[in-house]
């Protein structure tokens, strides 16, 4: 009886372990044959999907940069660090003020900021293009930098605050008494502490607005103000035929958030689930 | 003295004040416009606007490519709610009774991989594995002895919206999978081994122990799930684009189409509303949901 269900066990444990890498290997390979056919030439890459490139020159990589890349990486990067900065900043004052200052109306506040998340960023599409129009600030670096940081702010401000919520208060109480002002507090007590949602909130923002497309391709036509993700398409559109370079650019664009994941895990992890679950 | 304490609390405003007029402005601003807009006929070039009531949401009713939209949007809803709730459950469930701790971390970096990177590279590069020509699943196909299975996937009505939908599974079935991974580790482990000691299998342990003591954490995501499934708007837009023949259009793309392609702002406000109307519903499903559930706690 025994080795009949340790017989049973066995073969369940195989069947589970060759279902878990057989999807491993269905979630890498892609990822793997886009890096491949990073370094190959047209022909190879209509020749057989699956061969190796005979040489392994970064010729493309090369081309991809030249022709745009670095153009977009660099946009992609000013308005990733920009609205970042601002998304996190701005929230946490925001969850500051609505967690340790006795503010009027606080619930309203509360609800006001939070019921943004209820919120798709699809549905504001046509009034948002009218209003940046009349501000002048379409198809401008501004665009994006007021519409990631609006977006996410409640998003950020509710990770902040239930964060924030748990905090003992005893410490910035004693801070009062000693005559630091609140903006010391915050600056000095408070927002140390919340250092660990905070890099959460840091890391998660960055993911989004490195990939973030509704916004980057409405509201940015021109080269110049164009981010990765629709760089990468006009990429396409102009240089479809030479699939390797796109798939270089793709590459590159791909690299920094893929390692910035695996450097944050453990945070992304947990923003992730306190964002969903708390 | 009472004045200067009201004009103290107010001065507390100053820090949520930027907060309030950004998420005011750019979020809640936008969304009564479009309210306004959808009663609009707009003509961009003319510059001439007129009031005409609510005859952009009778065009709606009666346009084709909206239902089509409508479902589109319905069908990855009820996909994603396979792939990436109950698939993922029980994929965390598989991952979680792994005793090697790094074999359980790595599977679940890998699987959440895809959905690190962007949708649009995530597009791109499926768009190029259904290619016809250089396409490596066509070329399975044939070395398989499958050759009459090769076709342009995303060229064709009849599949291009299930090949999309396929590649939105890859890309985010990890991410719900690690969060259903945070939820079981979050169980007890005194549970499970409890019901190892009265003789229940792993099955057993899945239906009974499990499978309760996450379901909330599976209605949160099967809510989020729709809710995403609503908004889908960037692999279609860099895979097909809408077509062919518009068999693939959503409600965001063809939202986009009519406002900013067809020109016609007031019908694309219309869309808007309507989409508006179901994430809105959809939110207050999941505020109801976790409100409950704190109650319950």
């Amino acid at each position: 009886m025994v080795s009949r269900l340790s017989f049973l066990g066995v073969i369940a444990r195989v069947f589970m372990w060759a279902f878990l890498l057989g999807l491993a290997v269905v979630v890498v390979y892609p990822l793997l044959w886009m890096v491949i056919n990073g370094f190959k030439t047209n022909a190879e890459l209509f020749g057989n999907p699956f061969a190796l490139p005979v040489d392994w020159s970064f010729d493309n990589y090369r081309k991809a940069w030249n022709r745009g890349v670095s153009d977009y990486l660099t946009t992609s990067v000013l308005v990733t660090v920009t609205s970042t900065i601002a998304t996190v900043f701005v929230s946490a004052w925001a969850a500051y003020g609505l967690t340790r200052v006795d503010i009027p109306l606080n619930r309203t506040v509360t609800a006001l900021i939070l019921g943004g998340l209820m919120l798709a960023p699809t549905v504001a599409l046509v009034p948002l293009v009218k209003m940046f129009q009349a501000m002048g600030l379409y198809n401008s670096f501004w665009a994006l930098l007021i519409l990631y940081t609006a977006f996410r702010i409640p998003f950020t401000t509710f990770l902040i605050r239930a964060y924030m919520i748990d905090l003992p208060r005893e410490v910035d109480e004693a801070a009062e008494m000693d005559g630091a002002g609140r903006w010391t507090a915050f600056w000095r007590i408070t927002l140390p502490m919340c250092k660990p949602i905070i890099t959460s909130t840091v890391l998660l923002h960055i993911l989004f607005a490195w990939n973030e497309y509704l916004f980057a391709m409405v509201f940015t036509s021109g080269s110049g103000v164009q981010t990765l993700p629709v760089g990468l398409t006009s990429l396409m559109s102009k240089h479809g035929t030479e699939f390797p370079v796109v798939f270089a650019g793709m590459v590159i664009a791909a690299v920094p958030v893929v390692l910035l994941f695996f450097l944050g895990q453990r945070y992304i992890v947990r923003g992730l689930a306190d964002g969903i679950g708390k | 003295m009472p004045v200067r304490a009201i004009v103290r609390r107010t001065l507390g405003l100053a820090w949520v004040v930027p907060a309030l007029v950004l998420v005011g402005v750019f979020v809640y601003l936008p969304l009564v416009q479009n309210l306004q807009f959808s009663t609009l006929e707009w003509d961009i070039y003319s510059g001439s606007q007129e009031y005409i009531g609510l005859d952009n949401y009778r065009k709606l009713l009666d346009d084709p490519v909206f239902w089509t939209s409508f479902g589109n949007n319905l069908l990855y809803a009820v996909i994603s709610i396979a792939f990436q709730v109950f698939g993922a459950l029980v994929l965390a469930a598989l991952i979680e009774s792994i005793r090697s701790e790094r074999w359980r971390r790595g599977l679940r970096a890998v699987y959440f991989l895809p959905s690190a990177i962007s949708l649009t590279v995530a597009g791109l590069l499926f768009y190029f594995l259904y290619e016809p020509n250089l396409g490596p699943l066509n070329h399975l196909l044939r070395s398989a002895g499958l050759g009459e299975l090769a076709q342009a996937w995303l060229g064709q009505e009849s599949t291009a919206m299930t090949a999309i939908i396929a590649m939105s599974q890859w890309q985010g079935f990890g991410y719900s999978t690690l969060l259903f991974a945070v939820a079981i580790q979050r169980i007890p482990a005194d549970v499970y081994g409890a019901a190892a000691i009265d003789g229940v299998g792993p099955v057993g342990r899945f239906v009974h122990v499990t499978l309760p003591l996450v379901r909330e954490m599976t209605g949160l995501m099967a809510i989020v799930t729709v809710s995403g499934a609503f908004q889908v708007f960037n692999e279609v837009m860099v895979m097909t684009g809408g077509g062919p023949n518009n068999s693939t259009q959503v409600l965001g793309t063809w939202l986009y189409r009519s406002g900013f392609v067809r020109n016609n702002f007031g019908y694309a406000a219309a869309i808007a509303t309507v989409l508006f109307v179901i994430t809105l519903g959809i939110a207050l499903l999941q505020l109801w949901f976790t409100r409950r559930r704190r109650v319950e706690w």
